[in-house]
């Protein structure tokens, strides 16, 4: 390679490695914002804002799921695993909302400590399979209960 | 010289790529056509229902194609910038803007049917999240090089100043691929890249596999379409671009001559 192509290769390297060094101060500066949503443990420890709508995401938890008989208010709770919070929603639920799926709320905490959220978003897992295969993953644990 | 550096540097020879494209062409059509209709017709028919998602999942042998391809056609025009920047390669160039429209078509296609299958699984048709975000301005960077090409009048310029913003935004490709390992996301996490435990049964596995490979020869398929353009127009006075002209002409010519004969008959 000659020295002025090496030389131009150079900088091409440089430049790449100057933008991603860029990049990398602006999301670490941004670290936070670049968040779609807190994790329960993180509300709990008191991380989230207070003052505004913020989001937060869980599993639901098994047999928490509760539906007012004459409205659309339905109260269930989410976990990390480990901090559970209450959350209460009134609306239409995504087809994915069921019990020990991820869910993504958004809304305010109220003073009680209850999650009034005005936006439930179901947040889908990477597994793909058919009902079948789900079935024989699905049935060992459910017998241990 | 070297026979494989020999062997590379043909390929930077407009009148050696020009006939190899046409000779390939058919084959290359033939492959990603074929391979397209058995990858999608298996898949949205034949593969089984998600457990879950139930039908709504198919979109998956289209969805994770298209944003495979958007980002594997900005890696291929990485690779292309950096020939045009330091070898000076002009067939790079012309490769390089060929590639853009094909990759931004890709790109949008990904976030459209990304949207459409959110509204019904997620409850949204668009989130801002880090997914979401970071491809949306990848199709923002695909639309920037292909606006900067054409409006410099000097296409080695123009071709410079695409390749300069091409490696600007290279960046931006592991933040869409990381991006849902790094943060938290509505976007699900890979299902393909982590071959050794695959998170999708075999039996739907297949299907995407396919239309992957059968994307990828699209690709192929629209930059050698794009390709012999872009050289034609490039080199109007060559030798070459003069014959092939030439024998256009001709093959025009040649039959209204053997019509009027049938006719004089």
């Amino acid at each position: 390679m000659s020295p002025v192509k090496r030389q131009r290769l150079m900088l091409v390297g440089f430049l790449v490695l100057g933008v991603s060094a860029a990049a990398a101060l602006i999301f670490q500066a941004f670290q936070q914002n670049m968040m779609f949503f807190f994790s329960t443990s993180e509300v709990a420890e008191g991380l989230a804002p207070i003052d505004r709508d913020f989001r937060v995401g869980g599993v639901v938890v098994e047999n928490s799921v509760s539906r007012a008989s004459d409205s659309l208010k339905v109260v269930f709770d989410i976990t990390d695993l480990k901090t559970p919070i209450q959350v209460e929603y009134t609306g239409i639920l995504p087809d994915l909302f069921r019990e020990g799926q991820g869910i993504v709320a958004k809304g305010q905490l109220n003073a009680q400590g209850v999650f009034v959220a005005s936006e439930v978003l179901a947040k889908h897992d990477e597994n793909y399979m058919p009902p079948e295969v789900a079935a024989t993953l699905h049935k060992p644990p459910a017998a241990a209960y | 010289m070297h026979p494989v550096l020999k062997w590379f540097y043909q390929w930077a020879v407009p009148h050696f790529v020009y006939p190899r494209i046409q000779t390939g062409l058919p084959w290359v059509a033939l492959l990603a056509s074929s391979l397209l209709v058995i990858g999608l017709v298996w898949g949205l028919v034949f593969a089984p229902a998600d457990y879950q998602q139930g039908d709504a999942f198919r979109i998956i042998y289209v969805h994770v194609p298209a944003a495979w391809l958007s980002m594997l056609v900005y890696m291929a025009m990485t690779m292309m910038a950096i020939s045009v920047l330091v070898w000076r390669i002009q067939v790079a160039e012309l490769a390089l803007i060929a590639s853009a429209p094909i990759g931004a078509a890709f790109t949008l296609m990904a976030l459209f049917t990304g949207a459409i299958w959110g509204k019904p699984m997620w409850g949204a048709w668009w989130v801002w999240d880090a997914r979401l975000t970071s491809e949306l301005i990848l199709l923002f960077i695909y639309l920037g090089i292909f606006a900067l090409y054409h409006a410099i009048e000097d296409k080695r310029q123009a071709a410079k100043a695409a390749s300069l913003m091409t490696l600007v935004g290279v960046v931006n490709i592991p933040i869409i691929h990381y991006s849902v390992i790094w943060w938290n996301t509505l976007h699900q996490p890979p299902s393909l890249s982590k071959l050794d435990t695959p998170s999708i049964h075999p039996d739907m596995l297949w299907p995407l596999l396919i239309t992957l490979l059968a994307f990828k020869l699209m690709y192929l398929w629209m930059l050698m379409l794009r390709l012999r353009t872009e050289l034609l127009l490039r080199y109007p006075q060559s030798a070459w671009v003069q014959a092939i002209v030439q024998a256009m002409v001709q093959a025009q010519i040649q039959p209204t001559k053997d019509k009027s004969k049938d006719n004089a008959r």
